[in-house]
C-alpha cells in the first residue's frame, strides 16, 4: 500500500479498525477526538459499533462490557480523561480482559491544557488503578510506528488476556505525515472459551474480578505475575541509535525520543560520541540494556516532556553505575533539539557527578524555569 | 391392595437458579426476586442466550445463585457494562440486577443515560431504602426520618436531602420502553412483581427499548426488624412513599399475553 499523508489520530483509529476491531466506546476528549470521530463515521459503515458513551466511567466500563464476549475492543481518551477510567482499568486488568485503550497525553496536572505531553507516565506505566497488575505500554514516536503499534496492541492484548495501553503524546495524535496504513485484517470469527456469549449447551461462564477469599486472590495475583514474566521475557521492543561507540547514552520516549534523536545526529556531526537509546515499550522497559550501557558510558541523559518519570526507572537500571543527567519540558512543552543538543555539548565537556538528583540538577540548572527557556 | 396417587410436581427449583446456597440473610427478598427472574427465564426459555451483570451491594455474588453467562461490575456501572455486552451481542438478553445504592447513587450517570439511550437492556432494581452489604448506612432511597448509621437520628431531609423515585424518574427518559415498581411483601404483589419482570424482558425481546423494574424489598437485617415486622415495613412505610404502578408502558405491549 502506497503512503498516505495521515494525521496519528486518525492513523491509529484506521489502524486499529483494519486490525480488526469490532466496537469502540469513547468521548471527546482534546487531543484525541479526531480518534473518536473517525471511529463514529467508519465503524457503522462497516457493521461495527460505536458508541460515544456519556463520560469516559461509562465507556471504559462499556469496553469492559464488551470486551467479556471475547470481541476485539477498544477505547482512546487524552490524560484526565484516563483518570476517569483508572477504576475500570482496573477491574479489566483483574478479570483478565484483552482491552486496547490509546492515551493522547496532554499538559497537566488538573485541566492543564491540551498541548503534548508525556506527563501519564507514571500513571499508565506504573499501573495508575488499584490493585496489583501489569499493563504492556507502548510508545509510538510517529505516525507510521502509531500505526504499526496499534495493529500490534491488540495482538498482545489477546496474546496474553492484558490491558495494553498504546501512549501516544498530544505530538503524535496531532501531527501529519506519510504514512502506510496496515492490509485488513478479516473480523474473527472464533471466541476464546472463556468469553460470556450466552451459555448455549454448555455451563455458564463468570467473569468477575472478585476473589472474595484473600488465598484465592494471592493465586490470581501469582498468576498475573507469571504472565507478566512472560510479556517480559518476549515483548520488549526498543530501538537503538548509534550506540556502539556512545561515551554519552541519550534516553528518551515518543516524542521527546524523536527531538532527542535529531540532536544526537547533530551533536554527532559535531564530533562528539553520542547515541540513543528509545524506548518502544515503556512497559516492559529495557532496564537490562541500560544497565549494559551505563558500564560503558560516560554519563547517560534522560529526555522526557515531564518532570523525570521514567528517569527514575532510568536510575533504577542505572544502579549508581554511571552518572545521569535529566532535561525536560513540562506543561505541554516540546523541547527543541537545540535544547537537548545543548545538554549533550555540555555533557560532553565536563564531568557529571555521580551522586545526587539529576532532576534536581536540571531544575536548578533552568533555575527552575527562569532562565528565559524557549 | 395398597394404591399410590400419581406424584404431582407443584413447586420446582427453576432451571435457570443455581442449587448454590446463597449469602443473603434469612428474610430478605433478594432470594424472591432472584426465584422470580429465574422462572420467567425459565419460561422463556432463553437461559442459552441470557447474560446477567452483577452489581456491588448485597447481591454483588447474584452470578453465583443462577445457573448462565454473568459478569461482574464496578459499582454503579452495570448499565454501561450491560451496554457494552448489548451492542456486541444485540441478540443476546442482557440485564442487570441492581440495589439502591448501586443503581441510584454511585451508578445514577450510568442508569439514566441508558435510559435515555433506548439501550435495550433489562434492569431489575431492588430498593430496600438502605446500603445492606456495607451494614445498612443512609442509600438515596432512604425514607426521610429513617434511622440507618450513617443517619443515626434519620434521615435529616434538611441536610442529606429527599428520597429518589427511580421509577418516576426513568419513566421520563423517551428511550424507556418499560418502567414500573412493585413491591414483594405479599404473595398478591409477588405475582405482580413477576408478570411485571416477565413483560420487562419481553418488551427487551421485541426490542422496545430500556426496561426496568423496581422491586420495594426488606431488609430485615439492617432495619432490625423480623422478617415479618419488615415485610409489614414495606407496606406501611415504603409503599406511601414509592407508590406501586406502570409508570411508562410502550403501546406495543398493550396486547402482550403469555
Amino acid at each position: 500500500m502506497a503512503k498516505e499523508l495521515l494525521k496519528g489520530n486518525v492513523a491509529m483509529a484506521e489502524a486499529a479498525i483494519r486490525a480488526g476491531v469490532e466496537a469502540y466506546f469513547g468521548y471527546p476528549i482534546t487531543p484525541q477526538t479526531e480518534l473518536l470521530e473517525w471511529m463514529a463515521a467508519r465503524m457503522p459503515e462497516l457493521g461495527r459499533t460505536f458508541l460515544q458513551a456519556e463520560s469516559e466511567v461509562a465507556a471504559i466500563n462499556m469496553v469492559y462490557g464488551a470486551a467479556c464476549t471475547g470481541a476485539r475492543v477498544m477505547s482512546s481518551s487524552s490524560s484526565p480523561g484516563v483518570s476517569l477510567m483508572m477504576e475500570g482499568l482496573s477491574y479489566i486488568a483483574g478479570t483478565e480482559l484483552p482491552v486496547v485503550l490509546v492515551d493522547v497525553v496532554r499538559g497537566g496536572p488538573g485541566l492543564g491544557n491540551i498541548a503534548p505531553s508525556q506527563g501519564d507516565y507514571y500513571q499508565i506505566v506504573k499501573g495508575g488503578g488499584h490493585g496489583d497488575y501489569f499493563p504492556i505500554v507502548l510508545a509510538p514516536s510517529n505516525v507510521q510506528e502509531a500505526i504499526d503499534l496499534m495493529v500490534l496492541s491488540f495482538d498482545l492484548a489477546e496474546k496474553y488476556r492484558s490491558l495494553v495501553f498504546v501512549m501516544a503524546d498530544g505530538n503524535v495524535g496531532q501531527i501529519m505525515e506519510p504514512a502506510e496504513l496496515p492490509p485488513f485484517q478479516p473480523l474473527k470469527t472464533q471466541y476464546p472459551d472463556w468469553a460470556v456469549r450466552g451459555a448455549e449447551n454448555r455451563e455458564k461462564h463468570i467473569l468477575s474480578s472478585i476473589y472474595i477469599k484473600p488465598e484465592d486472590e494471592e493465586v490470581t495475583n501469582y498468576r498475573l505475575l507469571e504472565r507478566w514474566h512472560e510479556i517480559e521475557s518476549n515483548e520488549l521492543r526498543y530501538k537503538e541509535y548509534f550506540l556502539d561507540d556512545a561515551e554519552i547514552v541519550v534516553i528518551g520516549f515518543g516524542t521527546a525520543g524523536r527531538v532527542a534523536f535529531s540532536a544526537v545526529r547533530a551533536a554527532r556531526a559535531q564530533g562528539i560520541r553520542v547515541g540513543l537509546l528509545r524506548p518502544i515499550t515503556l512497559r516492559p522497559f529495557p532496564s537490562a540494556q541500560i544497565a549494559e550501557l551505563s558500564k560503558t558510558a560516560k554519563a547517560l541523559l534522560v529526555v522526557e516532556m515531564n518532570s523525570g518519570q521514567m528517569l527514575d526507572d532510568v536510575q533504577l537500571a542505572v544502579a549508581g553505575h554511571a552518572p545521569v543527567d535529566f532535561y525536560g519540558r513540562m506543561g505541554g512543552m516540546v523541547p527543541y533539539q537545540d535544547e537537548i543538543l545543548a545538554e549533550i555539548v555540555r555533557m560532553a565537556g565536563e564531568d557529571i557527578p555521580l551522586e545526587g538528583d539529576p532532576r534536581r540538577r536540571w531544575a536548578q540548572r533552568v533555575n527552575y524555569g527562569r532562565n528565559g527557556i524557549k | 391392595m395398597v394404591t399410590t396417587a400419581p406424584t404431582r410436581l407443584v413447586y420446582q427449583r427453576p432451571t435457570t437458579l443455581s442449587d448454590t446456597p446463597n449469602s443473603y440473610c434469612p428474610g430478605c427478598t433478594h432470594g424472591v426476586a432472584h426465584r422470580l427472574v429465574a422462572e420467567v427465564l425459565d419460561e422463556m426459555d432463553v437461559r442459552g442466550r441470557t447474560i446477567g451483570v452483577a452489581p456491588v451491594g448485597c447481591s454483588v455474588f447474584a452470578y453465583n445463585y443462577f445457573d448462565f453467562d454473568f459478569v461482574e461490575a464496578a459499582h454503579g456501572r452495570a448499565p454501561a457494562m450491560a451496554t457494552g455486552i448489548k451492542r456486541v451481542l444485540p441478540d443476546r438478553i442482557v440485564f442487570t440486577y441492581q440495589g439502591d445504592g448501586d443503581m441510584a447513587s454511585i451508578g445514577m450517570g450510568e442508569i439514566m443515560h441508558a435510559a435515555g439511550r433506548g439501550e435495550n437492556i433489562t434492569v431489575i432494581f431492588i430498593n430496600n431504602a438502605i446500603y445492606g452489604m456495607t451494614g445498612g448506612q443512609m442509600a438515596p432511597t432512604t425514607l426521610p426520618g429513617q434511622k440507618t448509621t450513617s443517619s443515626p437520628t434519620g434521615r435529616d431531609v434538611e441536610v442529606a436531602g429527599f428520597p429518589l423515585h427511580m421509577a418516576e424518574l426513568l419513566s421520563n427518559m423517551e428511550g424507556s420502553g418499560y418502567v414500573v415498581r412493585r413491591s414483594l411483601h405479599d404473595p398478591k404483589n409477588i405475582r405482580l412483581a413477576k408478570k411485571a419482570i416477565r413483560t420487562a424482558f419481553e418488551a427487551q425481546v421485541r426490542g422496545l427499548g430500556f426496561s426496568m423494574v423496581e422491586l420495594l424489598s426488606s431488609c430485615p437485617t439492617n432495619w432490625g426488624l423480623t422478617p415479618k415486622d419488615a415485610l409489614t415495613w414495606i407496606e406501611e412505610r415504603m409503599v406511601p412513599v414509592y407508590p406501586l404502578g406502570d409508570y411508562k408502558v410502550s403501546p406495543s405491549l398493550a396486547n402482550l399475553r403469555f
